[in-house]
């Protein structure tokens, strides 16, 4: 009755829904994104381009797209998995997937694999438009990968975490401005560590958005604050730890199954 | 045979209050089993740990031989649970939501015609591709019902399927549920309308505070509890001169209606041959039998 087979089509058909719903409401999920990107984008490259050169022979709005393209996958990594569980949990229509014999490991997978589809598809559309007026060179791709890839799982195990902790809307718009936008401002997505005192620079250095950003810049660059060693080795701990933590909540049915 | 659901000394806590109190119940394959009970009995609870929602505090609970939590996978490909509230997906359309919850069940594209064929039979077929939002009230409980159905459970559990449901439409449900019945499906039902458990269900379990109170077959319960009611409207005169050998029975007045609880069926003649010696005259008289309303009303203590 349960077989390899029935998983991996349970699996696929929670991935599917879960793309299809970001899909549907593109215009607010895709668009939206890519348009603050590419706002910033414009905005502080043409006031400090001609004023600012953070790495030596890059010019400041090559050095700010990385950063932007990242901050942007992060951001919607969390919010796919996040808003997808908090207006299940409140519309009541979670039911239907605690219903199934959907298993805790298939949850987080599909809400995983939905969250990183979504954060990479908006950095890659921020990408795509930034290159046709900005010189952008890929020095690392298989970082480029790496960091992606890791970052959006990161945001999406996270985005677990508070769909299922968060019982209202406003818990999770909480979430978002006190915990997710603060982290993404203050990890250098628009200036170096070095350019900080000595003391903001330790503090930036607690900041794993700061690992994940500076780690995806070295791919394009071959330049960061610090080893992408170093980034990478941060990045997949806290992947592995809030990967833990989410599928522990989600096997003990925390705030769900009650 | 296995039993179709077995619950065995199962508890639920929430804090202090104990939502389901020691209860254990076996139902059999093929049964139609209405439980019933006032608000707050814990009907839900014991649906909502059947079906994986809530955990038991202790006890064992197993659907067709499979332990919802040890084998919950197996288990809950066995039943499927119509909630009571009216909730969906405001993304999809009717068809894309069954078609999607066939997938969580492991079904392939191979499922489509089963889920066509529950769109038919439960006349969803002009509203297949609406979305979800757009249905009135009975189309989304519809599509309610054909969710639970879309995967084929043999055990299939209806909380108050029908309420706020027009006349019609609770016809209709009730007519495709039994023809389920019929096919082979074990059906257990939570519902207020008690008219419905007596017309639907061969046994019942009637719940209160968390613990049965009376789990029979309806005919034997019905049985059991069986008393005849005489009710009588009499004239202005019997306020003030009802005779004592009417009096001693057991009754009950309200704006001049009198019921009164019959031992045997001659106590009719000994009644309103009092009456008449006593020139009390009879306007309106009817008998009442006993109904699964009142056999509830006694057992549960609800008014």
């Amino acid at each position: 009755m349960v077989t390899l087979k029935t998983q991996i089509i349970g699996t696929w058909t929670l991935l599917k829904k879960e793309l299809l719903r970001f899909w549907r409401v593109a215009f607010q999920t895709v668009a939206a994104p890519v348009i603050t990107g590419i706002l910033y984008l414009l905005i502080f490259s043409h006031v400090l381009d001609s004023r600012l050169e953070v790495y030596e022979g890059v010019p400041y709005s090559a050095f700010l797209i990385p950063g932007l393209i990242m901050m942007s996958l992060l951001q919607n990594a969390f919010s796919n998995s996040s808003s997808s569980l908090i207006q299940a949990k409140v519309m009541g229509n979670i039911v239907f997937l605690l219903l199934t014999p959907l298993s805790y490991l298939q949850l987080f997978f599909a809400f995983l694999a939905a969250s990183i589809a979504r954060g990479i598809f908006v950095g890659v559309c921020i990408y795509l438009i930034a290159i046709i007026y900005i010189d952008l060179p890929i020095e690392h791709p298989w970082f480029l990968f790496l960091f992606a890839l890791l970052g959006g799982g990161l945001m999406g195990a996270f985005g677990i975490i508070a769909g299922v902790w968060c019982e209202r809307f406003d818990q999770m718009a909480a979430f978002g401005n006190f915990v997710i936008m603060p982290l993404s401002m203050l990890s250098g997505v628009f200036y170096s560590i070095h350019s900080l005192p000595v003391a903001w620079q330790g503090i930036s250095q607690l900041n794993p958005f700061f690992y994940m950003i500076d780690g995806f810049r070295f791919g394009f660059f071959g330049k960061s604050d610090v080893s992408p060693y170093f980034s990478l080795g941060v990045v997949a701990l806290f992947f592995i730890v809030l990967s833990f933590i989410t599928i522990r909540m989600l096997k003990s049915g925390f705030k769900l199954r009650n | 045979m296995k039993p179709a659901i077995v619950y065995r000394n199962v508890k639920k806590n929430y804090g202090t209050v104990k939502a389901v109190n020691g209860i254990s119940l076996s139902i059999p394959q093929g049964e139609f089993f209405g439980l019933l009970g006032p608000n707050g009995a814990g009907k839900s609870t014991m649906i909502n740990m059947l079906g994986g929602l809530a955990n038991p505090s202790s006890g064992k609970i197993s659907v067709m031989g499979r332990d919802v939590q040890k084998e919950y996978q197996e288990a809950r490909h066995l039943v499927g649970i119509v909630p009571q509230e009216l909730v969906f997906d405001p993304f999809f359309n009717v068809r894309e939501m069954l078609r999607f919850q066939a997938g969580y069940f492991g079904k392939s594209r191979e499922n489509d015609r089963w889920v066509d064929e529950v769109i038919d039979r439960l006349d969803l077929r002009d509203k297949a591709n609406t979305n979800m939002r757009a249905l009135s009230g009975g189309m989304k409980r519809r599509a309610l019902i054909a969710q639970a159905l879309v995967h084929r459970p043999p055990v299939i559990v209806l909380d108050e399927p029908t309420a706020g449901v027009d006349v019609e439409l609770r016809q209709k449900l009730w007519s495709f549920i039994k023809e389920l019945n019929k096919e082979g499906h074990t059906i257990v039902l939570t519902t207020h309308y008690l008219e419905e458990a007596e017309a639907l269900c061969n046994s019942v379990a009637m719940l209160r505070l968390g613990k049965i109170v009376a789990l029979d077959t309806t005919r034997n319960l019905l049985k059991k509890f069986s008393t005849k009611n005489l009710m009588l409207r009499l004239n202005f005169m019997a306020k003030k001169s009802l005779p004592q050998s009417v009096k001693n029975f057991s009754y009950v007045e309200s704006d001049g209606a009198y019921i009164f609880q019959l031992k045997n069926i001659t106590d009719i003649a000994e009644i309103t041959e009092a009456l008449k010696k006593s020139k009390i005259e009879i306007i309106d008289m009817q008998t009442l039998d006993t109904d699964l309303e009142n056999v509830f009303l006694k057992l549960t203590g609800a008014k």
